[in-house]
């Protein structure tokens, strides 16, 4: 059953001088799951786009089928059956499920009019194939990512791909959606089609894969069968250093007043009768699945969508948050999921970006903003927070996830909250700069900030938070100290919260 | 599969509704002065030229751009046509709007090589070749308004072209031929933009312009296609209007282009792009008109026409950016933290 597909051997490919790949090796077989990891920067998306054409390699062979393919374009590379499925999945929003299944499939045939029954067919066709169940007349613009992303691979499979590359498929999936995927993943290995898989996540890596491919700084490091690597090893790969995380731990000075308290909150529909406090110093981490009320809540204690009834204490005091404008008022900083959409103005400079919240307080004395102290301010965060860059008046699209969240991270930090709000810090970062963001999180929190992760990466959860929060249906389920509990446990209370 | 929400939802519907409504009331109120074949005839002739020229604004929008050139690009091939006519003394109405439509094309096809060869915004574009296409007529071609009974014999009989004739109180009441124009290109439209490549392809572009090209449309070849067309629809539209008002008059037209693109928007089409359909887009120009010419039976003084249509614009943007806010809203809610 596996034979060879798809074999890169000695791989160079340089740009401006810089060697993104250094010689690399690479074999694919139909029916195979490989994965490909790697930090950010390390060549794998260089090497997807070798393998579609997008780029030539400057040296090095590429064999399809055991033949030798000379010159790769991406027509022909599609042709040998290889469909690479990007990020944004390149779908309308505005079209159909069904049009959008059957629109690539006209277009390559060269169809010049559209038969609306036909289009039908071929999606009807498409869905069949990848045994997956979506309303044909619905928008694509209406469904959810991990819909959109099984329309993207059913229009794949549909060219007769042979092999499906996915880059980060899962980044903007919850855990079910996840679960979801990989079935339709084994059902197309199951049909002798190979795929290539790029992730961050190494759980998930481990759950799906059957070889590991880890690359660093543009050559392989590791090729092997997944059973023989477990997540240690693989961070160690990617890195290059041993990434042992530990606990963090936390001891309350006795009569230190409790410096965030909720009593009661209630969000009819998002989440009832929360109830927790948080000291100065604490890392208090909160987790649940799919609609638990996470987001909701943390959303509720930075104004953003105000509770109903229930009280809020900042150190002793009642306060009444009804806007953002009160949360920071109140010394409350929250760092949203999607940095993207929520947290940075992307088009604009890392610096401007870093003192936006802050500006008022680098006025001089008759209200001009005074560049000297804005640039210290600046430099003094990129250089606290390790952010990676030439140049602080690039746009913050310059730069990679694990930079771009750190810059959110200034943003915050800088107007000094006592209280910070992560949610899901390090979603599409790679393990190195995850662990970096740990340790930053956890030095600010010795400093004393009371600062709640919200994740539902449970390694995370267990390297940065002393105490864990399990939301269930919009309340707490169950309060966990960290160091009594196993990782098995906790992420077997997050499954069973499910029902 | 349509169920009585999902027809709810559709804007189609909801200015279908309006329509009647509005209707009803200017026909409760007054009857006599609504309720008539003539006044009917009226109203679809108030359309005809607003309609050709939405057909082409509404291609544009669909494809995520806005073009407020076409009213000058009407004027000129009018005005231009009626020259050429006059010069020659070839006095033929098909020659009329061949010529009318050779110049709209043209003129729009200026409009593509800057959108689609130098990818410049396309408002700024049309902005500026609106200004352009007008001042260039005015200042070459003359700024005289020609009667076109005064120069023309064929071309002017054209006004007296009409499909049905009813006696009226006073004389009689027709319907011109032009109607049997729209309702062509109407169809003509509806077929390219549902059941071509090409007309997918605008919607395509319009929804994501990256993903289009992934997918291997050629942009910049439909935007040729897109601007072209649109410019040959004015064309059409200016020589229709001509035949209806009996004179080009360079300084007509120019001006209409808001209420044209609000007649499309009401007809749900998208100014972001991507959706919008024929037969809303016929039916926002029958609002648009039926407002324009029919408030004042309902006892409502001219000036708060501008009024009302301004704050149809508003509620016509407003009711499908208040649909999606709450499809986002329940979509959180649904899928809650990540």
């Amino acid at each position: 059953m596996t034979q060879e597909l798809l074999r890169l051997e000695k791989i160079v490919k340089s740009f401006a001088g810089v060697q993104a790949l250094k010689g690399v090796d690479l074999q694919v077989n139909s029916g195979e799951i490989t994965c490909l990891v790697g930090e950010n920067g390390c060549g794998k998306s260089t090497l997807i786009k070798v393998i579609s054409g997008v780029y030539q390699p400057d040296s090095g062979s590429i064999f399809i089928d055991g033949k030798p393919v000379s010159h790769l374009r991406p027509i022909d590379s599609i042709r040998s059956g290889i469909q690479v499925i990007y990020q944004d999945f390149s779908l309308f929003p505005n079209l159909s499920v069904a049009e959008n299944l059957a629109l690539n499939d006209q277009l390559s045939q060269g169809k010049r009019f559209v038969n609306w029954g036909n289009v039908r067919a071929i999606a009807q066709e498409a869905l069949k194939r990848t045994d997956v169940k979506l309303p044909l007349d619905a928008l694509v613009g209406d469904l959810s990512v991990a819909d959109k992303q099984l329309i993207a691979i059913s229009r794949a499979i549909l060219q007769d791909a042979r092999l499906v590359v996915m880059d980060e498929p899962t980044t903007a999936l919850t855990g079910k959606e996840v679960a979801a995927l990989f079935k339709v993943v084994r059902n197309l290995q199951a049909k002798g089609i190979a795929i290539l898989f790029v992730s961050h996540k190494l759980n998930e890596v481990l759950e799906i894969a059957e070889k590991v491919v880890i690359m660093r700084n543009g050559e392989k490091v590791l090729d092997t069968p997944a059973r023989e690597l477990d997540a240690r090893k693989i961070s160690h790969y990617m890195t290059g250093r041993e990434i042992a995380e530990s606990y963090y731990d936390f001891t309350a000075k006795p009569n230190e007043t409790t410096l965030l308290k909720v009593e009661h909150l209630t969000l009819p529909g998002a989440f009832e009768d929360i109830s927790f406090s948080l000291r100065s110093g604490e890392i208090l981490g909160i987790t649940g699945l799919l609609g638990s009320g996470r987001t909701e809540l943390a959303k509720a204690l930075f104004g953003e969508s105000p509770a109903k009834s229930g009280t809020i204490h900042v150190k002793g005091q009642v306060v009444n948050i009804r806007s953002i404008q009160d949360a920071i008022r109140n010394r409350i900083g929250y760092v949203p999921e999607d940095r993207l959409t929520e947290g940075l103005f992307l088009q604009r400079s890392i610096g401007s970006n870093i003192v936006t919240s802050t500006l008022k307080q680098l006025l001089s004395r008759v209200g001009i903003v005074e560049n000297r102290k804005v640039n210290n301010e600046i430099g003094q965060w990129v250089e606290n927070l390790h952010i990676k860059t030439r140049d602080v008046s690039l746009p913050v699209r310059s730069l990679s996830g694990g930079n771009q969240q750190r810059v959110v991270l200034a943003k915050w930090l800088s107007a000094k909250p006592q209280i910070l709000i992560l949610n899901g810090p390090t979603v599409g970062v790679d393990v190195g700069s995850k662990e970096e963001l740990h340790q930053i999180i956890k030095d600010l929190a010795h400093k004393g900030m009371g600062i709640i992760v919200i994740s539902d990466d449970i390694p995370e959860l267990m390297a940065t938070c002393n105490r864990i929060l399990l939301m269930r249906r919009g309340r707490i389920g169950e309060e966990l100290v960290t160091r009594q509990t196993g990782e098995g446990e906790l992420s077997a209370k997050l499954r069973q919260s499910a029902v | 599969m349509l169920n009585l929400r999902a027809l709810f939802a559709r804007q189609e519907f909801i200015i279908f509704i309006v329509l009647v409504a509005l209707c009803a009331i200017i026909a409760i109120i007054n009857p006599t002065a609504f309720l008539n074949v003539p006044n009917a005839f009226r109203i679809l002739r108030a359309c005809i030229v607003i309609g050709i020229f939405a057909l082409g604004a509404l291609m544009v929008l669909i494809s995520g751009g806005i073009d407020v050139s076409f009213p000058a690009i009407a004027i000129c091939a009018l005005y231009l046509s009626t020259l050429i006519i006059v010069d020659t003394g070839i006095d033929s109405v098909p020659l009329a709007f061949a010529l009318g439509g050779l110049i709209g094309l043209a003129l729009g096809l200026v409009n593509a090589v800057f959108i689609g060869i130098f990818k410049l915004p396309t408002l700024i574009v049309t902005l500026g070749t609106l200004n352009l296409f007008r001042g260039a007529l005015l200042f070459f071609a003359g700024s005289v308004r020609i009667r076109l009974s005064e120069v023309t014999t064929n071309f002017a009989d054209a006004t007296r072209w009409n499909i049905i004739t009813v006696p009226a109180a006073r004389g009689e009441a027709s319907l011109h031929f032009s109607i049997l124009i729209l309702l062509g290109l109407a169809l003509l439209v509806w077929f390219i933009l549902r059941y071509t490549m090409l007309g997918r392809a605008i919607y395509a572009i319009g929804g994501d312009r990256e993903a289009a090209e992934r997918a291997g449309f050629n942009i910049v070849r439909t935007q040729f296609f897109i601007y072209g067309f649109v410019g040959f629809l004015a064309g059409i539209g200016g020589i229709v209007f001509g035949i209806l008002a009996r004179e080009a008059d360079p300084f007509a037209i120019v001006g209409t282009e808001l209420d044209v693109i609000a007649a499309v928007v009401l007809g749900g089409a998208s100014i972001l792009g991507g959706r919008g359909t024929v037969i809303g887009t016929l039916l926002g120009v029958l609002l648009i008109t039926l407002i324009s010419s029919n408030l004042v039976l309902l006892g409502i003084p001219t000036e708060w026409q501008r009024f009302v249509i301004g704050a149809l614009i508003i509620i016509g943007v407003g009711i499908p950016a208040l649909q999606s806010l709450r499809r986002k809203v329940r979509h959180t809610q649904l899928s809650g933290a990540v």
